[in-house]
């Protein structure tokens, strides 16, 4: 703790630090703490998902600490040390210089893959663990890097089941979708998955009509919707962030394009109750393969309430930052130790299965947790059902979607 | 395709009549002042919150929040230029650039301090509402916005040509020491025409609203592209900047849909710099060059 | 380079203990934010011989440095060359970006806000078209293999990372001071003081000018290779976005423009508040800004030379020579 001191009287001289947040943490030393870093981008134009994820990341520090804390370090309890990456990744990898002068034993982050590329090759000399919330781009864990975990699904991982679970529910209603559109933003996930889809819809007999990368952000979604409209395709898959992907909704209605479903991949705003909320009558029924929780734990209802009682929304955010604090509170538990190479040795043998996600027992291969699962998510009325997988569903799917009265 | 090119058409020069009501303002300001105005975007940001928080909290609807917004945001321009851009700068042309940057950046991040980083939108009955005119289905908001865009350029161009204020505003813009020699309050009339250019971009918010979104980064959706309207239009022109926009609308709504949505942008920036290089006073500009 | 005030010796004392500092300083930040801060203000430095030496005030300076860091990144990407040759590829590439965007704007008589918005508008294009197309990496950027070690300029150890820069920025201000009080220097002064007058003195102002565009886009092209060779990845958004034309110009202005070292002290004294205002207010994101904004409004009010136009009016050696800092 001495030291701790120290440094942080060294930083003050420097004129980086005020007294006020020094003394606190001095105060405090009765009960052992242990400092776990959340580096998220709060500012800049990926504010939204990182705030969300920020917000995530205490909902599960104040759970598990009022919940005795880590028991195998004397009850200690966990600290956050939030850091702003600001949507640039030079200002996330440098972010991480500030989690280790703050001593945290892991971190979380950082919302879009080229934040946390930067973020994980700084970490990556100090080994110190990055457990990736979200990072679906592969370049995550092919760099061989031994600091990096990525507990939720990449890209390649939520195509494929995407498409699995599409071949089950057209064979469940008797194969009625034959052709197929395709909207994607043009960034990494959008691109990469938009390649996944050309090669693996034929093999299913679904014929891609039609492919519109769009930019980010997009103003008019008219033509968009026209050309849909044009392809005359049975379904939608789009993939594009909240914003877009209202735009687009809007301009699918507004330009009455008829479809048998929209079935979105990691789409922004399909399983974002504000959506739903705000858009009611165009969210009906659209389906979403993503990160969700596991609504039937006891612990993701208890966090479902916390986040409505903060004044929040539940999105895919909150929980797998939520998950990712519970995977280092685990190995934490199991390792004894907040030493940054034991956290490394801890979460690489981890096989904790209890998160509020739809996984099974976490297993991670070259940094990759190959447990990890997206799941169908359906908007029915004001709420998102889970339908997919089975064992996990709220709802039955409904698909194709029924035809309009008017 | 082919089919899509009357429908694209008309649906970019909806768009386009946005831009052109965004671009009104900043042009205003450009012509007068001679100022590249940063904040215009910050401040079509902070309107649409207006707008968004009378319709949550009040109920009232985006077109009939005009004449709130309207006043409240010619105020907030006057103050903004007379209170700080014009004390602060010390005349230096760099100078107000840089500072209207930094007071764009103070605004839009205490709008993400104080109203977060969500999107917002408002479910308002008559959003999923469209118009049919030549075969196609446009968004009635973005029609009711085109028909606002084509009325308020002549109310403008009307106001600076009739009244003593435009007559005053005019005089500064072609010749700042003479108007002062005569008698006209330079700062107050450049505080003025500032105004008028925030009032603007408040109207363009109120008319966008029905049809996007509000976050705190919105601003940048629209400022780059209204710039390239300005130039276009010619830089102080009030019809070279409706009709810049209307063509920057199509340019980029055919452009996105034969080069692809990722290139569509491509024709709008192709386009400024086109215009630039070959008639640098834009398309009716009077002057040229400085 | 010459100093004109004791003021001005202080200012250039303080940076280079500053930076010496950093090597013992017990925290990693200091080190970290450091080395962002020199690749700044290698941006800087390039922005300050067009806007700064030549009043040519660009607002896209950012089409330079990304030029360098996409030219360098392809090469070593999609055709497996050398980091080093990468590098001399990103530095050639920045300097023909700046000698077409140059040539093209001057030819057509574009200066004052005309030339700020065409520079930004081509920034924005190759911003749009780097996003676009494959040959680009499209939206997924390109990402260098890790291949540590001096041979493909990967340099792991911070301290070297940070000494290496040192050493460029240096190498790029002397550069400067050489280009300042050259007879081409001269000219690009001239021009900047009254473009008729030059001309009219037989000065051929378009070919000085794009030759400063070339040179600018030179030193913007190393920056952005160094970028990339530090962070290996780069998206068009990281390199093209106004993000960084703004911080090219914002040192310079603040520091001094047309100066030596006006740029590194800008932009040193930038970050310093950008990280100091982070440390003051960490948990409330976005008032951190804020207050940044209103210093900088300050400073652009108050120090209209910038800190080395300000340092010069302290203890002059010669009161004739102050007026031409």
């Amino acid at each position: 703790m001495k030291n701790t001191f120290n440094r942080r009287a060294i930083l003050q001289g420097s004129g980086a630090l005020v007294a006020g947040v020094a003394a606190p943490s001095v105060l405090r030393a009765q009960t052992p703490i242990v400092k776990v870093g959340v580096l998220e981008p709060l500012t800049g134009n990926l504010a939204y998902n990182g705030t969300q994820c920020a917000a995530g990341a205490k909902f599960a520090a104040e759970a598990i600490n009022a919940a005795g804390g880590i028991k195998s370090m004397g009850g200690a309890k966990i600290e956050l040390v939030v850091v702003d990456a600001q949507s640039r990744p030079e200002v996330a990898a440098s972010a991480v210089d500030t989690l280790v002068e703050a001593n945290v034993c892991a971190f979380t982050g950082a919302t879009a893959s080229a934040l946390g590329l930067a973020s994980s090759q700084a970490a990556a000399k100090y080994n110190l663990a990055q457990v990736f919330s979200i990072g679906t781009a592969e370049t995550v864990v092919t760099r061989g890097l031994p600091n990096v975990f990525r507990f939720t699904p990449g890209v390649n991982k939520c195509t494929s089941i995407a498409l699995e679970n599409l071949k089950l529910l057209n064979q469940g209603a008797g194969n009625v979708v034959k052709t197929a559109a395709i909207v994607h933003e043009d960034g990494p996930f959008g691109s990469n998955m938009a390649k996944i889809l050309a090669e693996e819809l034929p093999k299913q007999g679904i014929q891609i009509v039609e492919t519109i990368p769009h930019p980010t952000p997009h103003r008019d979604f008219s033509n968009i919707a026209l050309r849909v409209k044009a392809s005359k395709a049975d379904i939608l898959i789009p993939s594009n962030y909240i914003n877009e992907y209202t735009l687009m909704a809007r301009a699918l209605n507004q330009q009455r394009v008829e479809l048998k479903a929209i079935y979105s991949i990691l789409g922004g705003a399909a399983s974002n109750i504000k959506f739903v909320r705000e858009n009611n009558e165009v969210a009906q029924y659209v389906m979403d393969c993503n990160h969700w929780y596991d609504p039937t734990k006891a612990e993701s209802k208890a966090l479902a309430a916390r986040v409505a009682a903060a004044g929040l929304d539940l999105t895919y955010d909150v929980m797998v930052s939520y998950a990712t604090i519970q995977v280092i509170a685990d190995a934490l538990e199991r390792g004894a130790s907040a030493d940054r190479q034991k956290m490394i040795e801890a979460l690489a043998a981890s096989t904790f299965d209890k998160s509020i996600m739809p996984y099974g027992p976490t297993k991670f291969v070259n940094g990759d947790n190959t447990s990890a699962q997206p799941v169908n998510t359906q908007i029915r009325g004001d709420k998102i059902e889970l339908v997919f997988p089975k064992q996990y569903a709220s709802a039955e799917a409904v698909f194709p979607v029924p035809v309009k009265k008017n | 395709m082919s089919i899509l090119i009357v429908p694209a058409i008309l649906s970019g020069m909806m768009m386009g009549a946005v831009y052109a009501l965004v671009a009104l303002g900043l042009t205003l300001i450009y012509g007068v002042l001679h100022i590249i105005n940063f904040t215009h975007g910050s401040l079509l940001m902070l309107a649409l919150y207006v707008v968004y928080f009378l319709n949550l909290h009040l109920g009232l609807d985006p077109y009939l929040a005009i004449p709130i917004v309207l006043p409240l945001f010619f105020t907030l321009g006057y103050c903004l230029q007379r209170g700080l851009i014009a004390p602060m700068s010390g005349g230096s042309e760099q100078n107000v650039l840089l500072i209207t940057l930094a007071v764009s950046l103070m605004i839009d991040n205490l709008a993400l301090y104080f109203w977060t980083s969500n999107t917002r939108s408002a479910d308002i009955a008559y959003a999923y509402d469209t118009v049919e005119i030549l075969g196609a289905l446009l968004p009635l908001g973005r029609v009711i916005a085109f028909a606002a865009a084509l009325a308020v350029s002549p109310v403008i161009w009307a106001f600076m040509a009739f009244t003593r204020t435009g007559a005053a505003i005019r005089a500064v813009a072609i010749e700042k020491r003479g108007a002062e020699l005569v008698g006209i309050d330079v700062n107050h009339t450049y505080a003025i025409c500032f105004g008028i250019g925030t009032a603007c971009v408040a109207l363009a918010a109120c008319l966008l609203f029905p049809t996007f979104y509000v976050t705190p980064q919105v601003g940048y959706t629209f400022v780059l592209v209204a710039f390239t309207t300005v130039v276009l239009g010619g830089m102080g022109s009030l019809p070279g900047a409706l009709i810049a926009g209307l063509l920057l609308g199509i340019i980029e709504s055919l452009c996105g849909l034969f080069l692809g949505e990722s290139l569509g942008q491509i024709g709008i920036f192709l386009a400024f710099i086109l215009i630039l290089l070959f008639k640098p006073s834009g398309l009716f500009g009077k002057r040229a060059g400085s | 380079m010459k100093f004109q005030s004791w003021g001005q010796c202080a200012l250039a004392f303080f940076a280079i203990a500053y930076l010496a500092g950093v090597y013992f300083a017990s925290s990693p930040i200091w080190m970290g934010f450091s080395i962002n801060a020199l690749i700044v203000t290698l941006a800087a430095l390039s922005w300050n011989i067009t806007g700064g030496l030549g009043g040519l005030s660009s607002f896209g300076h950012a089409a330079l440095y990304g030029t360098g860091a996409y030219a360098s990144a392809i090469l070593q990407v999609k055709y497996g060359v050398n980091a080093w040759f990468g590098l001399g590829g990103g530095i050639a590439a920045g300097a023909a970006m700046g000698a077409f965007i140059g040539g093209l704007a001057f030819r057509y008589g574009l200066k004052g806000s005309y030339f700020a918005l065409v520079t930004l508008a081509f920034a924005e294009v190759l911003r749009i078209c780097a996003s676009s197309f494959e040959w680009t990496g499209g939206g997924s950027g390109l990402q260098l293999k890790l291949m540590p070690g001096l041979a493909q300029l990967q340099i792991i150890e911070r301290p070297w990372i940070y000494t290496g820069l040192l050493a460029v920025v240096g190498l790029v201000m002397f550069l400067t001071g050489l280009i300042k009080h050259s007879r081409f220097g001269a000219y690009l002064i001239a021009i900047r003081e009254n473009e008729d007058a030059a001309e009219a003195l037989g000065i051929n102002t378009y070919k000085i000018k794009v030759q400063a565009m070339a040179i600018s886009g030179a030193f913007g092209g190393l920056a952005g290779v160094l970028y990339l060779q530090l962070w290996l990845f780069i998206d068009s958004t990281v390199v093209y976005g106004s993000a960084v034309s703004v911080e090219a110009l914002i040192g310079p202005i603040i520091g001094g423009a047309g100066t030596v070292w006006g740029p590194l002290l800008g932009t040193l004294g930038l970050h310093l508040l950008g990280e100091g205002t982070k440390s003051l207010l960490p948990n409330s994101p976005g008032l951190n800004f804020v207050f940044y904004a209103i210093v900088l409004i300050c400073a652009l009010r108050f120090l209209p030379q910038g800190f080395v136009g300000f340092a010069a009016r302290f203890g002059a050696f010669n009161k004739k020579e102050r007026d031409d800092a």
